[in-house]
């Protein structure tokens, strides 16, 4: 068999699970296509492990053996990634990933705006004096 | 112990004193005092050992070179000869004086310690000029006078006139201190040493390729240090500072180490007649202008400061004519007895309670409630004026004998024109200087009015000084003048006949004058009623005079003038007394000349920095700060948006990657 | 190597290569599917089909313990477990409109550029290699466990501490849950750890 057909179909998996990944809102589904990235790879492991046991002779088997671990390693992924998803579910009451912007530039962080609650803490503080007075 | 071993303690104890004082200033206040005093006394105690070992005979040379210092070495060196011996006896004596008189002037200072040591250090680093056989321990010795002149002219530093006046008589020694050190590098470059007697030995064999370009350079240092025409401005200005301070700088070190350089470098100044010729035009004009400024000022201590500028004259105008003998001998004579003059006015000054003539002279009874500074003050005045037989008298008198000798071509080793123009000027101002001290005299002691405040008595160590002080105005001219010869280069010191008639004569013209002047005017005295009296009972004579210092301008419109009609050198000067009392607008020229040009050129970068070199500060905050918030956009929070963004930059990466790799 | 690929030429399919073929085209269509329909629950509907097109695939490469175990672990306990997250997380059944980010535009860019770029590099490189499949198959239980346990024993049993420390993170991350998402996340590890054991067996 051309060794072409099992490495396009990997590479193909590979880019929508790409695009699953960047496109999707919901966190579970983001985390279906990370499972159709690491397949992708399977694939392209098995067919290399396959060709080079009998093209080079290679007897150590690594591919499939990496593949083994690789399907472990995705299954304990899954795990924690829900695991994370339902603590952020149930912290936030969403699991979209576009609504997570903690890491977004705030309007606070504008140095400019400095001075002002500044200003603004002085005049409240002037205020508070009022009051007590 | 040897007498170098004796010479090197000299400076060093004082600079010792002055480091233990600074140090222990705030933690041991008790220990201030003695450390003032003591090690300044014992250097005096030294200095007269050093002069005693020396006695007159051949110059003390000794030199160490601690380290290579390139191609012209700089060496630790003494030079004693007679006239380094009897300076630095000079210097010890004054500075003992002024440091005694300063535990009681300032007695309750909170500075007093930092003040105690600085007066120590200036001493040090006088005495280390006066010692040095070393042009560059020489020049460290005189820039060290400079920045404790700055640090005690300005010890008054609250009041803005002791502010302006240290800073400005740091300019201008500074500005004359440029020349004086290009000229030291020219000297050594030519002699191919630093070292005096080297220096001395290359220009009596002709060494010297540039004479008169280095003489002027050094002359431009000498001028800004002893207050020589046209750089003396920064000295009536001084007058801010302490008056312990103005008489240790004007009597003994600051302005004197100008005339002691010229003194000992001699032969160079010789070897350029266009210097020798500039020199006695310099000292003619400091001479006259500013006894005839000393005329016209209000404020007691700047007239004493414009007569320690005519006497420096005196001294240049003695070198301009060759005979540093004559020079240094007034130099020695007037360290005295203007020593003892600011002493005693700082006590009138404390006990008067303001620092003006005008003021003083509608007080009765101020010579009664000091008549220890009463008689010593007459004494030096007396000197100042050069009536025999004070010892002002002998000193002036060898100045105008040399200068008679020159111009009547008996010497050879100077230009007759300057002989001329020197003795010319020393007439002159022989006069104008009995004038203006009669003036002094007349308007502190003899005034009318009501009675002085009581300021209670001047403590002890201020009054015995101006005794200790009395003695040498007194006498040391008429003793010293046969002795002398033999410490100094041999010259004949003895007064000459047609100048001791000449000037004293001139003297007792312009002493008489003055009295008719003043007997006509004092009349108008309690007409107008003027004066502003600083009244401090308790209080220490520095608290006093920083008073009077800062409220003279307020109470009489100016720092220098007073408008009163009662003065007798009103009427001498006439049209010329208004101009005499600002220093014949100099400040004003150099105001137009200098100080506006760079104020201009201050404000032009100014405006250059704000306007032009800040735009383009701001612009580079601006642009980085306009591409953040351009970036700042691109911060959504989307991880999604982040990681589409990484896998684009790695596709292209690997793209571009795989195309080098293959060589397309 | 270039004998063989000298008999075998390019694009001159074999039976097997014509297997291959389709049942890929069916897993990438379904993978299509997975990343694009808007019921989540059909996504992983169809992501059951896509993994078991790959266990076929691997059949096809003669990677048979891998093919089982890829049905075993993925179709029968990830896919489970992504159901399960589906529902916990009150996915909404039916078509949402929202599936999709913004971002989609931006994301279809990208994996199309990457997918060509990948395409073209894999192509050029490998046009001509041909894998030989006759004789003994490569991926046998036996080959691959003497494989497993003869050269990649350490590596297996770290492999068994990491499954341990993600059994242990998943219960601490879920620890402050509700009862059911405890259980849930314990009960999803115990599966992993049997994947290994499977793998060892």
């Amino acid at each position: 068999m051309h060794l072409v057909y099992p490495a396009v179909l990997s590479a193909l998996l590979f880019c929508t699970g790409l695009y699953g990944v960047l496109a999707r809102r919901n966190a579970i589904l983001v985390l279906m296509s990370v499972e159709l990235m690491l397949n992708a790879v399977n694939l392209n492991l098995v067919a290399f492990d396959v060709w080079l046991s009998k093209a080079a002779r290679e007897t150590l088997h690594s591919g499939q053996a990496l593949t083994l671990f690789t399907i472990t390693i995705a299954a304990a992924e899954i795990g924690i990634g829900l695991a994370i998803v339902l603590a952020v579910y149930r912290n936030r009451g969403t699991s979209d990933i576009d609504r997570l912007r903690d890491a977004a530039e705030g309007p606070d962080d504008d140095p400019d705006s400095g001075h002002d609650s500044d200003a603004a803490a002085t005049a409240r503080a002037a205020e508070k004096a009022e009051a007590t007075a | 112990m040897t007498t170098t071993t004796l010479a090197v303690l000299v400076p060093l104890l004082p600079f010792l004193g002055a480091a233990a004082g600074l140090l222990l200033g705030r933690t041991a206040p008790g220990f201030i005092r003695p450390l003032a005093v003591l090690p300044t006394l014992a250097s005096l105690v030294l200095a007269v050992l050093v002069a005693a070992d020396q006695g007159g005979g051949p110059a003390v040379d000794a030199a160490t070179e601690l380290t290579p210092t390139g191609s012209v070495p700089v060496e630790l060196a003494l030079h004693i000869d007679g006239f380094a011996a009897l300076v630095a006896v000079l210097v010890a004596v004054v500075a003992g004086c002024v440091q005694i008189y300063s535990t009681g002037y300032l007695r309750d200072d909170p500075r007093y310690s930092s003040y105690a040591a600085l007066v120590s250090l200036f001493t040090s680093a006088m005495l280390l000029v006066v010692y040095s056989g070393d042009l560059i321990v020489l020049l460290v010795g005189w820039e060290i006078m400079g920045i404790c002149s700055y640090f005690l002219v300005g010890h008054y530093w609250e009041t803005p006139e002791a502010r302006a006046a240290s800073i400005k008589a740091f300019l201008v020694t500074k500005l004359g201190d440029v020349p004086f050190l290009i000229g030291l590098f020219a000297l050594a470059t030519d002699a191919g040493s630093f070292r005096i007697t080297k220096v001395l030995g290359a220009v009596a064999n002709g060494g010297l390729h540039h004479p008169t370009l280095i003489a002027l350079l050094l002359l431009a240092g000498v001028a800004g240090k002893s207050a020589q025409f046209p750089l003396h401005t920064w000295l009536p200005d001084a007058m801010a500072g302490p008056t312990p301070v103005s008489a240790l700088i004007h009597a003994a070190t600051m302005v004197a180490a100008g005339v002691y350089f010229v003194a000992r470098l001699l032969p160079v100044f010789q070897a350029s007649s266009a210097a020798m010729v500039v020199l006695a035009v310099m000292a003619a004009v400091t001479m006259a202008g500013s006894a005839l400024a000393a005329l016209a000022q209000d404020d007691i201590k700047r007239v004493l400061a414009y007569s320690t500028i005519g006497q420096l004259g005196y001294m240049t105008g003695a070198l301009a004519v060759g005979d540093r003998d004559a020079a240094v001998f007034h130099l020695l004579s007037h360290g005295a007895f203007k020593a003892l003059l600011f002493l005693a006015a700082g006590v009138i000054i404390h006990a008067a309670g303001t620092n003006s003539l005008a003021a003083m002279s509608r007080m009765a009874g101020l010579r009664d409630r000091v008549p220890d500074a009463y008689w010593t003050m007459t004494v030096a005045l007396l000197a100042l004026a050069a009536i025999p037989p004070f010892s002002g008298f002998f000193s002036k008198e060898s100045v105008l004998g040399a200068a008679e000798h020159v111009a009547t071509g008996h010497t050879g080793h100077a230009p007759g024109p300057a002989g001329w123009i020197v003795l010319a000027a020393g007439l002159l101002t022989a006069l104008l200087t009995a004038a203006y001290a009669m003036r002094l005299w007349l308007l502190a002691f003899r005034g009318q009015g009501a009675e002085a405040p009581e300021h209670g008595r001047q403590p002890l160590a201020m009054n015995a000084v101006l005794w200790v002080l009395a003695v040498p105005s007194l006498a040391f001219g008429g003793l010293a003048f046969r002795v002398l010869p033999d410490w100094f280069d041999g010259r004949d010191l003895a007064p000459t006949l047609t100048t001791s008639v000449l000037g004293t004569g001139l003297a007792l013209v312009g002493g008489i004058v003055t009295y008719g002047a003043w007997r006509h005017t004092s009349a108008l005295a309690a007409r107008v009623p003027l004066g502003a009296v600083a009244a401090h009972p308790e209080a220490d004579a520095g608290l006093v005079e920083a008073e009077a210092i800062a409220t003279h301008r307020p109470a009489y419109g100016d720092i220098a003038y007073a408008p009163d009609p009662a003065d007798p050198g009103r009427l001498l000067l006439g049209p010329l007394h208004r101009h005499a009392a600002v220093g014949f607008h100099l400040d004003a020229v150099y105001a137009t000349l200098f100080v506006r040009p760079v104020q201009a050129g201050a404000s032009l970068v100014r405006f250059l920095d704000r306007e032009v070199v800040e735009t383009y500060v701001r612009g580079a905050g601006a642009v980085p700060r306009l591409l953040g918030a351009a970036v700042r956009r691109a911060q959504t929070g989307n991880v999604q948006t982040y990681v589409s963004a990484l896998l684009a930059g790695t596709v292209v990466l690997a793209v571009a990657a795989v195309l080098l790799a293959t060589g397309a | 190597m270039t004998l063989a690929a000298a008999q075998h030429g390019f694009l001159s399919p074999t039976g097997v290569e014509i297997a291959f073929l389709l049942v890929g085209l069916a897993t990438f269509g379904a993978a299509l599917v997975t990343v694009t329909t808007r019921q989540l629950v059909h996504a992983a509907l169809w992501l059951v089909v896509t993994l078991g097109g790959l266990a076929v695939e691997y059949l096809l490469l003669t990677a048979e313990f891998i093919a089982w175990v890829q049905v075993l672990i993925y179709v029968g306990s990830v896919v489970v477990l992504l159901l399960f997250g589906l529902m916990l997380t009150r996915a909404p059944i039916g078509r949402s409109p929202d599936a999709d980010s913004g971002n989609r535009w931006a994301a279809l860019a990208v994996a199309v550029a990457s997918a060509a770029a990948l395409v073209w590099v894999v192509v050029d490189a490998f046009r001509t290699t041909w894998i030989d499949l006759d004789g003994a198959a490569a991926g046998t239980t036996k080959v691959t466990g003497e494989s497993l346990f003869q050269n990649w024993v350490l590596p297996f049993e770290a492999l068994s501490v990491l499954l341990l420390a993600a059994l242990v993170g998943a219960i601490v991350l879920s620890r402050k849950a509700k009862a059911d998402a405890a259980t849930a996340a314990q009960a999803r590890e115990p599966r992993g750890e049997q994947a290994a054991e499977e793998g060892a067996r």
